[in-house]
């Protein structure tokens, strides 16, 4: 494969959807459905992003509780709720991650 | 505040988001280059591309040996996202010469625009978010570059990392930032269809089951959004929860 065309190709087609509607802005306006629909965006592909990288492990489903994924993503869960603290809840997934692989 | 003192805010501000790319960038590095692309080109993704989930998904295609028009469109696909995102920051972009726009698409990442929603949430009077979001984005920008480099260092001489499970920086950082912004129920329930959704469809050829999956789930969200929307008599298409939007870290 040429790796001309890739890099380039994935260059264009990240800087399109990124650029296209900060070039925009100021001269159109977005359908109030539209904008209504993307406001949930972030929630529904980080959620599908989340859940998937937690229980696909290995190219199958893994919903075993020795799954070290899915106990840091719990203890993150709490803690992201708790506090509302990005730093806080990064470090103290790592932590359980990292204590389940050392203790199971 | 003057623009020096912006842009090292903005990179503050990121920083709990750098430390979590770090693992990632560096799995990112070594998965590349043993998935078969050369040194030069995992960097240059890195450089001139610059899309975290999407590279990952593109080198990981590559080694399934997908077709070029596949690897490129679920890359188009993922990065779709970031379509809302620079729609979102329309408002704020509306005085600003077309060079510095091209400059901030560039950088619009999920975690530099989580940072400056939250600014924007905060002091929505800001004066020069330009100089903010360049702070932010020029520290999350560096910082991934030099991870590549150090994945497709360390990748070569620890043939295993890839299998360290790293991507779980990845994980907890987005838990990060969905679960605050989870106020209203019409949130609540797009998260959760997301989540069942994606395990349904997760052996869906090509990521499609990923595009299923944030249809139905922001179809439920708007749905139950306009219901509650309707019994408590507010127009049909206003946030349930306008305070919350984009609220993050403190």
């Amino acid at each position: 494969m040429n790796e001309w065309i890739l890099i380039t190709g994935m260059a264009a087609l990240t800087f399109g959807p990124r650029y296209l509607p900060l070039a925009l802005a100021g001269r159109v306006r977005i359908p109030p459905l539209i904008e209504q629909a993307l406001r949930f965006v972030p929630i529904a592909v980080l959620s599908a992003i989340i859940t998937q990288t937690i229980f696909v492990r290995e190219g199958t489903l893994d919903f075993d509780l020795h799954n070290a994924h899915l106990l840091a993503a719990v203890a993150a869960c709490i803690v992201a709720w708790l506090s509302r603290g990005l730093f806080l809840t990064v470090a103290s997934g790592m932590l359980v991650y990292g204590l389940t692989l050392w203790l199971l | 505040m003057t623009p020096a003192r912006l842009f090292l805010t903005g990179a503050r501000d990121t920083l709990p988001l750098i430390l979590a790319a770090i693992p990632f960038g560096i799995v990112y590095g070594a998965l590349a280059t043993s998935n078969g692309l050369s040194q030069w080109a995992t960097l240059a993704i890195s450089l001139f591309v610059y899309a975290g989930s999407a590279q990952f998904i593109a080198v990981t295609l590559l080694a399934s040996a997908a077709a070029l028009p596949v690897i490129l469109l679920t890359v188009f696909v993922v990065n779709l996202r970031h379509m809302l995102y620079a729609a979102s920051l329309m408002p704020w972009v509306s005085a600003l010469p077309q060079r510095m726009r091209v400059l901030m698409a560039f950088w619009l990442t999920d975690e530099t625009y989580a940072v400056v929603t939250n600014r924007i949430t905060q002091d929505p009077q800001l004066r020069g978010l330009p100089w903010y979001y360049c702070g932010s984005g020029l520290a999350m920008y560096g910082n991934w570059i030099l991870c590549t480099w150090l994945g497709i260092v360390l990748g070569q001489r620890t043939p295993n990392i890839t299998g360290w499970g790293l991507d779980v920086a990845m994980v907890v950082a987005f838990i990060g930032i969905v679960v605050p912004a989870l106020q209203s129920r019409a949130q609540w329930a797009c998260a959760l269809s997301a989540g069942v959704c994606s395990l349904l469809t997760w052996d869906w050829p090509h990521q499609s089951g990923l595009l299923l999956t944030a249809l139905v789930a922001i179809t439920v969200g708007v749905v139950l959004e306009r219901r509650h929307n309707r019994a408590s008599k507010v127009p049909a298409f206003a946030a349930e929860t306008p305070a919350s939007q984009g609220e993050r870290s403190k």
